[in-house]
């Protein structure tokens, strides 16, 4: 039952991009196809997932017993930067297909607030285990995947569309965006 | 004196001309997420202009020392230590804005601002251009913030650094302290930022 609250939660009423404004950047700047944000949220399921279990291990078994719990911003996003590139050199030596879809991306990810911001907030769910944070984290990416894809899907037809001079643009991909997260205000109270 | 001009050029672009927030489209994450009111638009903002100020002034100064291939680590690591900085005394001496900005707080490290600057401008230029680069971005991104914040707490609870004008029960526009307002209201400020700075050039 935790586990679906929280896959809920994640997806549709805490959206991580609509709601927590994790992850605007590439929620602007690579949402104009869906075929690359598709790419673009693989990548971060990817990456996000694995960043959680290690900043998680990390934090729990060795930061925390030696009293270093401050540290923790500094090595956190060392550890992202250094997997993401370790994620990158592995892919394309195993799975070129799959890096052929996913490696434009990944070196973009590293200053992705997102996957940083989901694995501290990973460290304060309730009665915390690795499980849950885990599933935390894919719950999320699938939230991030999800508003992106719906927001490339309206923006390309939005290319069709009749815009005034002085909103095309940034304004008028924020205000999709805000008509977007008023949607996803309607799930509020569903846990 | 031409050096002077361009001094003054390079403190001001950022303000208007490469406003990181309003034409750069840099840090839109604290951007949207905080500026719920003006305090907290102007408290991230002044967060942040500290850890671009210090990064670019170590970043100057050390950079003929990094080897080019491991600059952005070497970089992210000099951000998170001020991050860090930041972050502890949030905690101790203001913690009501600490528990506000919450978990933008170490995100500051990931803000696309300072590792822009950093990597396009303090790795190439003297620390005192750095220092007045970090400065017109730093106050860009302030002004930017509060105007955001201003904007969202008078249309949405009626009241600017939370001195109330209206009546306890007067009926506001509650969208704009709740996410979708941020996106509104930034677009419709992007169009009339857009409008002033074509008029201005």
């Amino acid at each position: 039952m935790d586990y679906i609250i929280i896959l809920i939660a994640a997806v549709f009423v805490n959206n991580i991009v609509l709601s927590q404004f994790l992850g605007i950047c590439p929620f602007l700047g690579v949402s104009s196809k869906v075929s690359t944000s598709v790419g673009m949220s693989g990548a971060v399921m990817f990456v996000m997932t694995i960043a959680t279990i290690t900043t998680y291990l990390l934090h729990q078994y060795i930061l925390v017993p030696a009293g270093l719990d401050y540290l923790r911003t500094i090595t956190f996003i060392l550890v992202i930067a250094a997997l993401v590139q370790m994620v990158e050199i592995i892919l394309k030596k195993v799975s070129p297909p799959l890096y052929q879809a996913l490696g434009v991306f990944l070196p973009l990810i590293t200053t992705n607030c997102a996957v940083l911001g989901v694995a501290i907030l990973a460290l304060g769910l309730e009665g915390g285990s690795l499980m849950k944070a885990v599933f935390f984290a894919v719950s999320n990416s699938i939230g991030f995947g999800l508003a992106l894809i719906v927001f490339a899907s309206i923006r390309e037809s939005l290319e069709l569309a009749d815009i005034p001079e002085g909103m095309k643009g940034v304004p008028i991909n924020l205000l999709v965006a805000g008509l977007l997260s008023l949607a996803f205000l309607g799930f509020t109270g569903l846990v | 004196m031409a050096e002077k001009v361009n001094q003054t050029q390079n403190f001001l672009k950022g303000i208007i001309k490469e406003n990181p927030v309003f034409v750069m489209l840099l840090g839109m994450c604290p951007t949207l997420g905080v500026t719920s009111s003006a305090f907290n638009g102007l408290g991230m903002g002044i967060a942040t202009m500290f850890v671009l100020l210090m990064s670019n002034i170590v970043v100057s100064l050390v950079k003929s020392q990094i080897p080019s291939k491991v600059r952005i680590p070497a970089f992210i690591i000099i951000i998170a230590s001020f991050v860090t900085i930041v972050e502890m005394v949030l905690e101790a001496f203001i913690p009501f804005l600490y528990e506000q900005l919450g978990i933008f707080i170490p995100l500051i490290v990931v803000n696309c601002l300072i590792l822009g600057r950093a990597e396009a401008f303090a790795s190439k230029n003297n620390i005192l251009a750095s220092i007045l680069d970090a400065l017109g971005m730093g106050l860009g991104f302030v002004v930017a913030l509060t105007i955001l914040g201003a904007t969202r707490e008078i249309l949405g609870s009626g009241s600017i650094f939370e001195f109330k004008f209206v009546s306890e029960d007067a009926n506001t526009f509650i969208l704009f302290i709740l996410p979708p307002g941020a996106f509104i209201a930034l677009a419709y400020l992007t169009v009339l930022f857009n409008k002033i700075s074509i008029k201005t050039t």
